[in-house]
């Protein structure tokens, strides 16, 4: 009964795919070697779509030159002017040109044959007899490996005007002891701009703002909550903290802070990456907490004086992305 | 009236014979085959509309303040090379028009030849004597995703300059010349001099396609000189090619599939935005957006970004290959290696290293198959990893639940893949229940000495290498 079942389903589908063949096939007789398929009712159908084709370009230009050239309307206008083109062309090419299958026969190459053979031997034997006679081949090649090595040294050296050598460019930063921060418009960073679970993007004061080493981030806390490890006991007066905003994992800027408002429950203060969600615990000087960053994003021990933000010190680590210059703690 | 054209060519160039062979060229028919036809003619209209932006994209920093077209960013700083693109799409007639075009070809252009990629694989077109041409195929897939890129971050927009700053970190992070590498593109620390934007921009519309272009030559030339390969079928032979001859009828066809294609192309461009650069404002190294996402063609490399666990090698100290090395630079180069390497693996696998002129259907070699759908399951789910942040904001599944999930899939889903694909293959082979290929039937004849003889067995490639892999 299941063997029956299956013929049934086997018959049944082998019909269902004959019918589409068919229907995709529908009034064509197998391929004979040349068939010239042209008729009127083809070549009229050819000819309208080429003049449709032809208006639509000629719609386009219009569009192009009164209609404001609104972008919608010209892509379709565009469009239907190649498409239209376009299956003028494929009707052409399916039932007013002769339709015919060719047999090729393949060139073959590099089977074992004789002349084949033959021939690669030749070639082999050109090359190898382009040294005949001579004696100092090992000179010669020693001769030529140097010649290639020099101007290979030659041809790559320019390469090096493209850019400064690493040494410490990748290390400059503007924060030293006193440094203050500002605002994107240069105004000076005031302690009482932030209330708790706020955040704030600041850059050292005279800097080049695109700087990496000059944005930062600045959020509050309540100052009970901070678990900073002791040498950094000091670097967040009244709770609040400076991070460099570029992430430690692939230089993205950090833009997203995420302050709990229901601290029972919620994870603690973080800020985050929106590029590939590395998460920096503010608590702990930036200790990384989730994602792929491996170092911590480097912090900025700060002082208030007159009500204003001053860098108290340098950053506490590289900024921007790890590279084989830059140190870890493991 | 041609005969005299003809003659007037054959006798300044010679080309007569030549001419006679190649309108008689013959094109097999399959539907797979017009993937690389569409990536050829995606490239074409990438050179037209990209030639169109050149005659006013200006690739400056130097600094502006913008007061154009588009009201919301009116007093915003930003860079030359940004307000030009600007203008371009709002004060250029046909100019976003183009933009768009030229985004959605470079779109297509990339998918087109990975789905083409997909097809020499699992047919195994890429066998003796296309094995060249398929590594040849191979540089211009890396090329057209280095392409991609770097014509995405040439407009300055945030997107385009977060993907930047990826880009160097990832340069960074190579061992132990990796600091150098960046200084040298960039001409210093990132975001690099104004001579970075220089290089970009001719890296885009110089460098990059003329090698393209060059390698497209290269692969034609290296399609015609053997000819097409073709699956079974009656009259069909390793030694012949049988289909439509390159004129009237296949020529008419092709042209008609190009303007076919760049009527596609047009009508997304019109009526089907893509990078509203005006909506995501200039870039600046300290600004970034959430949600942002890169052309699709480097998903892949974002999600094993976000995949790899936070682990970085340290030496002495130093931080010898930081994190980004393993999903920026491992990642691809262990993909694109094991594709560059798979035809000498098979070669040796199958101890077959015979021409091959007629194409394998899937099923034919089971591993083959299996391996290739489990690379490629391997990569998508690292792709759709890429996209976790997105799924938490629409969906709400919780991010760190579902790295985890994608942590584990991407190594459970490539070995289900793998079995799977297997086991499907050898069952279709075993049964013949392709609709195509007929009965399948073996023909018998009772012979005089009451036994049977066997006939004619058709079209059955499995049958004859069942011996085998099975």
């Amino acid at each position: 009964m299941r063997a029956r079942g299956a013929r049934l389903f086997r018959w049944l589908w082998r019909i269902a795919i004959a019918g589409v063949l068919l229907w995709l096939r529908r009034g064509k007789e197998p391929l004979p070697e040349r068939d010239l398929p042209a008729s009127p009712r083809a070549e009229k159908a050819v000819a309208a779509l080429l003049f449709g084709s032809g208006l639509a370009g000629a719609g386009f230009a219009l569009i192009y030159a009164f209609d404001e050239a609104n972008t919608q309307l010209l892509g379709v206008a565009a469009a239907a002017a190649l498409g239209l083109l376009a299956l003028a062309l494929i009707v052409a090419s399916q039932s007013v040109v002769p339709q015919e299958v060719v047999t090729e026969e393949r060139p073959r190459f590099a089977d074992p044959e004789a002349d084949r053979q033959a021939e690669l031997d030749t070639a082999s034997r050109t090359v190898r007899e382009s040294v005949d006679g001579i004696t100092r081949r090992r000179l010669l090649g020693a001769a030529g490996g140097a010649a290639a090595l020099g101007l290979g040294a030659a041809a790559a050296a320019p390469l090096a005007s493209l850019g400064p050598r690493v040494g410490d460019t990748l290390r400059e930063s503007p924060w030293r002891d006193g440094t203050p921060l500002v605002d994107e418009n240069s105004r000076a960073v005031l302690a009482d701009d932030l209330t708790v679970g706020g955040f704030l993007t600041a850059f050292a004061a005279g800097s080049d703002k695109d700087d990496l080493a000059s944005s930062l981030v600045v959020v509050r806390v309540r100052p009970e909550e901070l678990e900073l490890p002791p040498d950094r006991a000091d670097w967040a007066p009244e709770g609040l903290l400076a991070f460099s905003k570029i992430c430690t994992h692939a230089q993205c800027a950090i833009n997203l802070f995420r302050y709990p408002l229901f601290a029972e429950r919620s994870p603690g203060p973080a800020l985050v990456c929106p590029c590939h969600y590395s998460t920096f615990d503010v608590l702990k000087g930036g200790e990384r907490v989730f994602g792929p960053a491996v170092r911590p994003l480097p912090q900025l021990p700060l002082k208030i004086e007159g009500g204003r933000l001053l860098a108290a010190g340098p950053l506490s680590g590289a900024v921007g992305a790890s590279w084989g210059g830059v140190r870890e703690e493991s | 009236m041609i005969r005299r054209g003809v003659r007037f060519l054959d006798q300044r160039t010679g080309a007569g014979s030549i001419l006679s062979k190649a309108l008689r060229y013959a094109f097999p028919d399959h539907w797979t085959f017009l993937f690389g036809e569409i990536a050829l003619y995606s490239f074409l209209i990438l050179i037209a509309t990209g030639i169109y932006l050149t005659l006013f994209f200006e690739p400056s920093t130097s600094q502006v303040v913008y007061h154009g077209a588009y009201a919301p960013l009116r007093g915003h700083e930003m860079s030359r090379a940004y307000e030009s693109a600007l203008d371009l799409s709002f004060n250029v007639r046909a100019g976003l028009l183009m933009r768009q075009v030229h985004h959605w070809a470079a779109l297509t252009f990339v998918a087109a030849i990975v789905v083409h990629l997909m097809r020499i694989f699992f047919t195994g077109a890429f066998r003796k004597p296309r094995d060249l041409n398929y590594y040849v195929g191979l540089t211009m897939l890396t090329l057209a995703v280095l392409e991609g890129y770097a014509g995405y971050s040439l407009l300055d927009d945030l997107l385009s300059g977060m993907g930047l700053a990826i880009g160097n970190g990832v340069a960074l992070s190579i061992p132990f010349i990796g600091g150098q590498v960046g200084t040298l593109i960039w001409g210093g620390r990132f975001p690099g001099t104004e001579a970075f934007m220089s290089r970009l921009f001719i890296a885009h519309v110089l460098l990059l396609p003329i090698a393209i272009g060059s390698l497209i030559a290269v692969h034609l030339a290296m399609v015609a000189t053997p000819h097409h390969t073709q699956f079974r079928g009656r009259g069909r032979k390793e030694s012949n090619v049988v289909g439509t001859p390159l004129w009237p009828a296949y020529a008419l066809r092709s042209l008609g599939l190009f303007f076919a294609v760049a009527a596609v192309l047009f009508a997304l461009g019109g009526l089907v935005q893509i990078n509203p650069i005006w909506q995501w404002g200039p870039y600046e190294t300290y600004l970034g957006t959430n949600g942002a996402q890169p052309d699709w063609y480097l998903g892949w490399l974002i999600g094993a970004l976000r995949l790899m666990p936070h682990f970085d090698v340290v030496i002495g100290g130093y931080t010898v290959i930081p994190n980004p090395f393993w999903g920026g630079i491992l990642f691809p180069l262990v993909v694109f290696g094991f594709l560059y390497a798979w035809p000498a693996i098979e070669r040796r696998l199958e101890g077959d290293s015979a021409q091959h002129n007629l194409l394998d259907r899937p099923r034919d070699n089971p591993r083959r198959t299996a391996i290739g759908v489990a690379l490629f399951a391997w990569v998508s789910t690292i792709f759709f990893a890429g996209s976790a942040d997105r799924a938490f904001v629409q969906l709400g599944v919780p991010y760190e639940g579902q790295l985890w999930g994608y942590r584990a899939a991407s190594f459970l889903i490539p070995v289900a893949a793998y079995f799977l694909t297997r086991r499907v293959c050898e069952r279709l082979r075993e049964s013949e229940a392709h609709p195509g290929s007929g009965s399948g039937a073996q023909v018998l004849a009772r012979n005089r000495k009451g036994g049977f003889d066997q006939l004619e067995t058709r079209g059955a490639p499995g049958v004859i290498k069942s011996d085998r892999g099975s």
